[in-house]
């Protein structure tokens, strides 16, 4: 274990030892490529003026809104879609071709919709989550095996019971990588509507830096982006992969 | 209110029976080829019996079962619970099935409860009566385990105490023993008898394995396939606990598969169509 821990940090310093070398030999001016000690003092300043945090905090909660929208409409959807023929038949095809269409496409529209504001920013990363949910419900309720539902009807179950007690949480192991998926695209979703719609946000901050030609500042953002990304995936979706293999005790 | 009582007697034509079949029958559709999958199928189950169908893999003794607990519907022939016919599921007709049915996020405990849960029992009646059927299938020491942690004669007695737990009026086992070891399905057979004597549980009691048939039986259903018909009806008088190896048990063992080889080997011989 000391030894994986040691393997991973000794990888990171390397790879920023080569930037730093690489930044230094000046083969590209300091606004295409700065040394990572000028990223650490962009990031440094804009987290101590505040903006950073501001940024981070605004943009979380739309990602988490809108994720948490996205889950619960997609795995409403995507276990309708499996229940009955009839739902797969007519949504079921809107959401694969909604899957098919890139998040940010909805941006115009919800800039029209909502106007210039959360709303608008939260609706598109909705709309880039939803679909991947409900795909990867729908194909999570196929794979389940039908027992689980005859049981609990010969106990009597009615379906909204099956539904809430059974094949929701049986669905877990299944739509695991699904919400992980989910979480990425509504994180895309989410940087491509705070680039356009610009209000305070992680992705004005990346715009300001482009438009400061700040490269420091863009490649500040982007790591934070990236901590956070490995922050959740860590915290939250590992969490989620441990549980499931401690009780369904799969192969580890 | 008496006269309320009557006049549902009278609606229910009452035989006294808690499980009617009248002439029912099971046709699927496959290829484009109407099978009968059973048929002819007459029976009363009174309260309290142990009763077992014992027949050859693909006789449609599933399907039988499987419509009394109403996850089938019969194609003709009538059904009665209790004097009314059997629409749907109910906790009052509880199914072990031979594979173990648990769910693997909840541990024992929860298992068990899930029926009680269902039935919107209160938390403290659930953890009672959970209690209560898990130390009855003893498996008081592994309540807090999770499914893959548990053997699966483990596993069965589980499905055992979840179906106990909701008090069905009848409980349905489909070969709940096929898939274990030999030892393991004599010790459930043994824990079987005994918790049916303190239960006094209505059982019907699916199986191909006439020995089994033979130690749990009250009666024996012997069915015959292609269509599934019932084809004898065997009654058993012999004291209980009934061990496996207990002459008796052996003997009746003996006069049950007589009657399935018989039907096995019915393919006319050749001196049969030479003499045609």
């Amino acid at each position: 274990m000391p030894f994986r821990v040691l393997r991973v940090v000794l990888f990171y310093l390397a790879l920023l030892g080569l930037w730093q070398v690489v930044a230094m030999l000046h083969v590209w001016p300091k606004y295409v490529l700065p040394p990572p000690n000028e990223v650490w003092d962009s990031f440094w300043t804009y987290l101590r003026s505040g903006r950073i945090t501001d940024a981070v905090e605004i943009s979380m909660r739309r990602l988490l809104i809108g994720y948490f929208i996205g889950l619960v409409a997609g795995v409403l959807i995507g276990m309708a879609m499996a229940n009955w023929k009839w739902v797969d038949e007519t949504l079921g095809s809107a959401v694969l071709g909604l899957q098919s269409l890139p998040s940010v496409t909805w941006v115009p529209l919800a800039v029209i919709w909502f106007g210039i504001n959360d709303k608008a920013i939260i609706f598109v990363v909705v709309m880039g989550s939803v679909a991947s949910i409900a795909i990867s419900a729908r194909s999570g309720m196929q794979q389940m095996p039908p027992i689980y539902k005859r049981a609990a009807l010969t106990m009597g179950a009615s379906r909204l019971q099956t539904a809430r007690y059974v094949q929701l949480p049986a669905l877990l192991p299944s739509m695991t990588q699904g919400l992980k998926l989910g979480w990425s695209f509504a994180w895309r979703s989410l940087m491509a509507a705070e680039l356009i719609v610009a209000t305070v946000s992680l992705g004005q901050l990346l715009d300001l830096g482009r438009s400061l030609n700040d490269m420091s500042l863009v490649l500040a953002v982007m790591l934070v982006i990236v901590a956070i990304g490995l922050f959740v995936d860590f915290l939250v979706f590992g969490r989620i992969e441990r549980f499931v293999q401690e009780r369904w005790g799969l192969a580890t | 209110m008496a006269l309320l009582r009557r006049q549902l007697a009278e609606e229910r034509e009452d035989t006294g029976a808690l499980l009617e079949l009248r002439d029912v029958a099971k046709e699927f559709l496959a290829r484009r080829q109407r099978t009968k999958a059973i048929d002819h199928i007459s029976m009363l189950v009174q309260n309290g019996e142990f009763v077992c169908i014992v027949g050859p893999s693909g006789c449609g003794k599933s399907t039988l079962l499987n419509i009394v607990a109403g996850l089938e519907h019969p194609s003709a022939g009538r059904v009665l619970f209790d004097g009314r016919p059997i629409v749907r599921p109910g906790a009052e007709r509880v199914v072990v099935f031979q594979e173990p049915a648990l769910y693997p996020w909840l541990n024992v405990r929860a298992n068990v409860e899930m029926g009680l849960k269902i039935a919107g029992r209160n938390g403290a009646d659930r953890k009672r009566l959970a209690e209560r059927y898990i130390e009855l299938v003893n498996l008081k020491r592994f309540s807090k385990a999770y499914m893959h942690e548990l053997s699966g004669g483990m596993r069965q007695r589980v499905q055992l105490a979840r179906a106990l737990a909701v008090e069905p009026r009848m409980l349905l086992m489909d070969e709940p023993f096929a898939a274990l070891d030999a030892q393991t399905r004599d010790v459930l057979q043994q824990e079987l008898q005994e918790i049916w004597a303190r239960t006094g549980a209505t059982v019907l009691f699916v199986t191909h394995n006439v020995r089994e048939a033979a130690i749990l039986g009250d009666r024996v259903f012997v069915m015959a396939p292609a269509p599934g018909r019932l084809k004898r009806e065997i009654g058993v008088d012999l004291p209980r606990p009934r061990s496996p190896d207990s002459h008796a048990v052996v003997d009746l063992a003996a006069r049950i598969r007589a009657e399935l080889e018989h039907d096995i080997y019915a393919v006319p011989s050749p001196e049969d169509s030479y003499a045609i």
